[in-house]
């Protein structure tokens, strides 16, 4: 196990082994939103009270799920760094954040748009919508805190500690509505128990899992290109830059994934 | 071995202290960051009479009676033990129904009424389909019962008030 996550922590293994992944999950996301798209949008029913508004729930509720899970991957992975100062760790958190902030901000605005038909206000100061403002303000100042820097390594020291200190926030979001009354509902889901009907439970679920390997996607994508970048200057890029540039650039694309 | 150990020892500790602060914090705030009181909860609020506050509850069925002036709108919230009379003069939310859950913010005035400014539906954690909802009403009024999914799906009965 420890010889893998080494291994795993070279980035030279970690550009050859997400390259041969990536695919798959790449596919695997695109069926698993597109059959939830239909699913949701079109084959479910709409509901008893909020009619066809419920539909926003289908991109709301994942987008939200994974703000909070992608915040606790960065954290994760920024303390990771931290301590064991594993490269890989370090750009995983950094490339992370932008993708959660805009999951953040897709939560946001998806509820509000279904908050002005169903509350009556676009906006109310309760504590679920308060938090997650407040995960996108620590989204934002990670960034700006990663671009604070000349050093990277000094960028990636400072700003793991402001996402460790910030993950605090995160059980706060999600028991927010238990702990205190607020205008936002109580969490249809957990273990064991549903509030939500099958019907609309299953297109919710596949769209959960589908935004789920959006992330892993886009974070193998970004973390690759940022590996390269990197390693710009060590002699497994340089080769792989000089095998790709006999080659034309329409082709590009497609051999940096076979040459290997 | 031993630097690394540190930073471990490091990171731990800044959780724990954040964790510890973030708690205490909310402990003492408790009271302040309540979106709204329920009609029993307002008894026991401090110069309540003075207060802009908010109420919530669900609006009881059969009490929604509008004047003739087609805007001023009277109905009681109720928790199911103590029921609050409110007053509301505008445009209601499309999910404000007589059994549904509001948030009204406004003044209790010295007779005990609830004059609202603003009144917001609060939608609950239940969805389902139309025909799914008429069923359940159907076999709650044979059988009396609190609706409930049977199989793997189970409603929290009663859990929201």
């Amino acid at each position: 196990m420890w010889v893998w996550l080494h291994k795993f922590g070279s980035p030279k293994y970690f550009y050859n082994v997400s390259g041969k992944i990536l695919p798959w999950v790449g596919g695997a996301t695109v069926l698993l939103i597109l059959v939830g798209l239909y699913l949701g949008l079109f084959a479910s029913p709409a509901d008893y009270q909020q009619r066809d508004s419920v539909r926003i729930m289908y991109i709301h509720v994942p987008s939200a799920w994974n703000s909070m899970f992608i915040y606790l991957v960065m954290a994760a992975a920024a303390a990771i760094g931290l301590i064991w100062n594993i490269k890989i760790a370090d750009i995983a958190a950094a490339v992370s954040a932008p993708i959660g902030a805009s999951f953040t901000f897709i939560t946001l605005v998806t509820g509000s748009l279904w908050g002005k038909p169903m509350w009556g206000t676009w906006w109310e100061w309760d504590a679920r919508l308060t938090s997650e403002l407040i995960l996108l303000f620590l989204y934002l100042g990670y960034i700006a805190l990663q671009s604070a820097f000349e050093d990277r390594r000094t960028a990636a020291r400072a700003s793991a500690v402001l996402a460790i200190v910030g993950a605090v926030n995160v059980p706060i979001i999600y028991y927010s509505v238990q702990w205190w009354n607020t205008l936002h509902q109580p969490q249809s889901l957990g273990v064991g128990m549903s509030t939500i009907h099958a019907s609309m439970l299953l297109p919710l679920l596949l769209m959960a899992l589908g935004f789920k390997l959006l992330y892993v996607t886009l974070l193998l994508m970004r973390t690759r290109t940022e590996v390269l970048e990197r390693e710009r200057n060590s002699a497994w890029v340089q080769e792989l830059a000089q095998a790709l540039s006999g080659k034309s650039s329409s082709d590009q694309v497609r051999s940096s994934n076979e040459q290997r | 071995m031993t630097p690394r150990r540190r930073r471990l020892m490091i990171v731990l500790l800044i959780l724990l202290a954040v964790g510890v602060a973030a708690a205490l914090t909310l402990n003492a705030f408790r009271g302040n960051l309540v979106f709204f009181y329920g009609p029993s909860q307002l008894a026991g609020v401090e110069k309540v009479h003075e207060r802009n506050l908010r109420l919530g509850g669900l609006v009881e069925q059969g009490s929604v009676k509008r004047e003739d002036d087609g805007l001023t709108v009277h109905f009681n919230v109720t928790d199911n033990v103590t029921t609050v009379p409110v007053t509301y003069k505008g445009i209601l939310p499309d999910l404000f129904r007589e059994g549904q859950g509001v948030v009204a913010q406004g003044r209790l005035n010295a007779g005990g009424e609830f004059m609202a400014e603003e009144v917001l539906a609060k939608h609950d954690e239940n969805y389902m389909p139309p025909e799914v909802a008429a069923a359940l009403k159907q076999a709650s009024e044979a059988g009396g019962k609190t609706p409930q999914f049977t199989g793997t799906l189970m409603m929290q009965g009663g859990s929201n008030k």
